[in-house]
């Protein structure tokens, strides 16, 4: 098999200037074909990685915006009129404002950044590198696979630029409020370029899906079998193949708001009336017929999903990471196989119960209260194996280590809180309430977001050949996780006093007034957990051109391939043959040895596992 | 001129922070990098061990602080069972959620690296891993159970005797129907509506079952210890009709109508008088985003006796007569100005 591999196509043969005898990766390359449309996964997941930690800054400076309206509705700010005019004229943000920058706010997170920012990163740097492959199955698509995000990115920045402004009705674009301009200034031509940018980021999806899953399959190296892969492959697997199984139903669903839109059909729409804005009478919509409920169930049968597909690769990283850094076989490595496997087939079948007020039937509803709450058993088994794993380990506490214990914490507090709302009995109450707003920051944004930086701070010596600094890397965490709970964890509080989601103004309001000085404490501890971001993002950019050196090709001491390669490896990986596997990448602290890598045979003596 | 300041602080913070970061490295590498890495091991993994205290503590002091603040008790009966099933799950969730902290950061600490120990090589436990999956497994059968015995309870169909009043959300107001003395809502027709005409929901005039209903905005009158259906609907986008004090939600979605039915427990001023807040009102949020103006879409439901709810609602025209005033038979006014007194 690796023989096969070692002939690489895309390689050899696109650039044939010198023949150079030993290395495949010694040809020609032009600043073009290395840095822009480099067809080289390691390339390919930074440029995803940089991609995504602009969204990020992007996306987190809208959640100061609207963090700042929500902690001082009443004060002006004079610099935001300077800087967003008539969007927040007086310095105070405008309704229409504070509605496009939550919908894009979560758009950009959900999807950007914790899609493409985090798996498009992760599977392409770690798939090759740990499964001993030269490259992805299709170097051309994983590169169309970017550009494609690259695209959806400029028409996503570019409605923000409108007049009218971009999709304003929530990063869940239910209609009728999306479908019709006269419900919103968002649903005017903002939410068309959402829809066109969300198209072709459902392509780069799949592109890249598809290919990670076909070199999951069929790229492993010699002695590399699929119970021998890294719980991160696993992960990648999981994912890839959950997107591809639910973006293209996401991407039905919008080609039908498209229509609606449009067209004049009426997929979502039926018995609209609207206030002529000029006082002329009424507007009656033609539109009978239609389900606006029809859009939720094609939106949350990728949307449910869609958590999974962010969380997933964060639980491998921080499986692996975890591991590493216990200097202990990660615990029960088929069961944490098993429980991801559970957890990407209940994906699929939970997605309703984003839905118990809506009207659904309650039978149907109860069916997937059933099928909720069956994930926690799952969630509940990884949790325990990564507690018994850092159990009588010999734990080192790099910046990726503290990040993966973080994960776990915001993991457990996040997962125990969807309990409740999966639940239909208790989400009749708290649905749409903040409950619900500090349910999935915890559990999906600020949790996948930790193994977004474990993973980060773990492989940088990989993509960059030094190393970040540790001490800033420290600081963050710590802002960052202490931070994090303080802004999320009173704001279960607003929820329990029934405090809906998405109100920028309480005033008017005689029972949720009373959290006037919390918000104001949330909105503070926001802003400086964004500004420790921001001295992460100087620490990536710094420590990629001055960062220490590494000098080490096996830095962590750890057992898995990407560790095998030269300390920078070029395009095609390994210099020479490809490695052969052995053995599980988890044979950490085995017979007195403290880590012993895939690539050694297994000797006679060992004792078996 | 303050913002330039406050960007200048952050600025001179970081730069500060940065320095020493970067010292600390160049120090690292003198004093050798292993004994200053295990310097840092032994901080962290203290201050883990100071999270989870702290963070515990905080916890604690977070729920004296704000349990105050949180909703009174439920004024519907069913909203009983919803804070029942939450104190279940509170208590089930609230052990798994200690217990699995500390060990995290307990481990975490003290099971730091240290060289007079070695990592315990254990890859898994069959017997460990099936008791884990287990009980986790019954305990939330448990609350699959519970959970669906009361959200059967709360969904099933109204009770034959409930009043029903109808729920229309607009773009960003609440309009109420009461359908009279007849108990039934009369049809209607989106395509009928017309505000200027009198007819803000689109009745159909020719059904005589119309011409007792009654419109009205804002304000939503129930009777206490009376099942009421809530028939929803909606003009234009998603709506919700929230009651947070009732613990009950449901959407209003345009061209399907929705039902919920409840049977409140106090009236406004019993609710005054518990929690001691003399502007205490129950409020009707919408909570499903609906454009500019959700945040300001209030309703004001008043919970009364059914003497109250009676005069009530006879001090109210019916809608028929508002948009058709040339059919209001005369001595019917009379009658019912009577009635009132």
């Amino acid at each position: 098999m690796s023989d096969a591999m070692h002939i690489h196509p895309e390689v050899v043969t696109t650039h044939d200037v010198h023949h150079d005898e030993h290395h495949v990766h010694h040809h020609k390359e032009t600043f073009i074909s290395k840095y822009i449309f480099s067809m080289d996964h390691k390339t390919i997941g930074k440029q995803f990685l940089i991609t995504g930690i602009i969204w990020a800054i992007i996306g987190g400076l809208f959640s100061v915006l609207f963090r700042l309206q929500l902690g001082y509705p009443d004060t002006h700010f004079p610099i935001l009129e300077t800087v967003f005019g008539k969007w927040a004229e007086g310095g105070q943000i405008k309704p229409e404002f504070y509605y496009a920058l939550i919908t894009m706010h979560g758009t950009v997170l959900v999807f950007f950044v914790l899609t493409a920012g985090l798996s498009g990163t992760f599977a392409n740097i770690l798939i090759p590198l740990q499964l001993g492959a030269r490259d992805m199955a299709s170097p051309f698509l994983n590169m169309l696979s970017y550009w494609f995000f690259f695209m959806a990115s400029i028409v996503m920045i570019s409605s923000l630029f409108i007049s009218t402004g971009p999709a304003a009705g929530g990063w869940t674009v239910y209609p009728p409020l999306s479908a019709l301009g006269q419900a919103s200034e968002g649903s005017k031509l903002g939410m068309d370029l959402w829809i066109v940018s969300m198209a072709l980021f459902v392509v780069s999806s799949l592109l890249g899906g598809l290919n990670y899953i076909s070199t999951i399959l069929n790229l492993r190296t010699k002695g590399m079998s699929m119970t021998r892969m890294p719980l991160t492959i696993w992960a990648m697997f999981f994912t890839a193949i959950l997107g591809v199984l639910s973006f293209p139903v996401l991407l039905s669903g919008l080609i039908l708001l498209l229509f609606d839109r449009n067209l004049g059909t009426s997929f979502y729409l039926s018995d609209i009336v609207f206030a002529d804005p000029n006082g002329a009478g009424m507007i009656i919509l033609p539109n009978e017929g239609g389900s606006a409920i029809l859009f939720q169930h094609l939106f949350w049968f990728l949307g449910h999903p869609e958590v999974y597909i962010i969380l997933l690769p964060a639980m491998g990283m921080v499986s692996e990471i975890l591991s590493v850094n216990s200097r202990k076989p990660i615990f029960g490595y088929m069961a944490m196989l098993g429980s991801l496997f559970a957890i990407a087939i209940l994906a699929f079948l939970v997605w309703a119960h984003h839905m118990f007020v809506t009207g659904l039937n309650p039978f149907l509803g109860s069916i997937f209260v059933l099928l909720t709450l069956l994930i926690a058993v799952p969630s509940a088994i990884k949790v325990f194996n990564w507690l018994t794993t850092l159990w009588r380990g010999n734990i080192r506490f790099t910046p990726a280590t503290l990040f993966a214990i973080g994960f776990v914490s915001l993991f457990i507090s996040g997962g125990l809180t969807g309990i409740f709302l999966g639940n239909s009995t208790i989400d009749i109450h708290l649905h749409d309430t903040m409950f619900v707003v500090a349910h999935f920051h915890i559990v999906m944004g600020v949790a996948s977001m930790f193994g977004m930086f474990a993973g980060i701070y773990h492989w940088f010596p990989k993509m960059f050949g030094r190393y970040m600094n540790s001490t800033l890397g420290y600081i963050h965490f710590w802002v960052t996780i202490v931070g994090s709970y303080l802004i999320f964890w009173p704001m279960h509080y607003e929820g329990l006093a029934g405090m809906p989601r998405r109100y920028l103004d309480k005033s008017s309001w005689v029972s949720f007034t009373q959290f006037g000085e919390l918000d104001k404490m949330i909105t503070i501890v926001s802003i400086i957990v964004f500004a420790v971001q921001l001295m992460f993002v100087f620490n990536f950019f710094y420590s990629i051109f001055k960062g220490r050196k590494v000098t080490t090709p096996n830095p962590w001491g750890s057992n898995t391939l990407e560790w095998t390669t030269p300390i920078r490896p070029g395009h095609g990986n390994w210099e020479g043959e490809i490695p052969e596997v052995h053995r599980w990448p988890y044979d950490y602290a085995k017979d007195g040895r403290e880590f012993i890598p895939q690539t050694e045979p297994v000797g006679e003596n060992e004792s078996k596992h | 001129m303050q913002a330039f300041f406050i960007v200048a602080i952050l600025g001179l913070g970081f730069l500060i922070t940065f320095q020493i970061a970067k010292a600390s490295e160049y120090v690292a590498v003198l004093r050798g990098e292993e004994k200053a890495r295990k310097q840092a091991n032994k901080v962290n993994a203290f201050l883990l061990l100071i999270f989870l205290i702290v963070g515990l503590i905080g916890v604690y002091y977070c729920n004296e602080k704000l349990k105050g603040k949180i909703l009174p008790v439920s004024a519907s009966e069913q909203g009983v069972d919803i804070d029942r099933m939450m104190w279940i799950t509170l208590a089930l969730t609230g052990i798994v959620f200690v217990i699995t902290q500390i060990a995290l950061f307990w481990f975490s600490y003290k099971y730091q690296e240290s060289d007079t120990r070695k990592a315990y090589y254990y890859p898994h436990n069959n017997k460990l891993e099936l008791i884990w999956t287990v009980i986790p497994a019954i305990a939330l059968t448990v609350l699959v159970g519970f959970g669906l015995y009361y959200w059967f309870a709360i969904t099933k169909d109204a009770p034959k005797d409930a009043m029903v009043v109808e729920v229309t959300g607009k773009q960003f107001g609440w309009e109420f129907r009461y359908p009279g003395k007849d108990g039934i809502l009369g049809k209607k027709y989106y395509k009928n509506i017309d505000p200027s005409k009198g007819n803000p929901v689109g009745q159909l005039w020719d059904d005589p079952a119309n011409h007792d209903d009654v419109w009205l905005e804002q304000e939503m009158h129930l009777v206490v210890n009376k099942p009421v259906q809530l028939v929803i609907n909606s003009k234009d986008v998603i709506h919700d009709v929230g009651l947070p004090h009732f613990r009950m939600k449901m959407d209003a979605v345009p061209g399907t109508p929705t039902t919920m039915w409840f049977t409140p427990r106090f009236t406004t001023k019993q609710m005054i008088e518990k929690t001691g807040k003399s502007n205490f009102v129950f409020e009707l949020s919408c909570d499903q985003m609906c454009g500019r103006g959700h945040t300001g879409m209030r309703g004001v439901v008043i919970v009364e006796t059914q003497d109250e709810f009676n005069a009530w609602l006879a001090s109210k025209e019916p809608q028929y007569y508002k948009a058709n005033p040339g059919k209001k038979p005369v001595a019917d006014t009379l009658q019912a100005t009577t009635s009132v007194k």
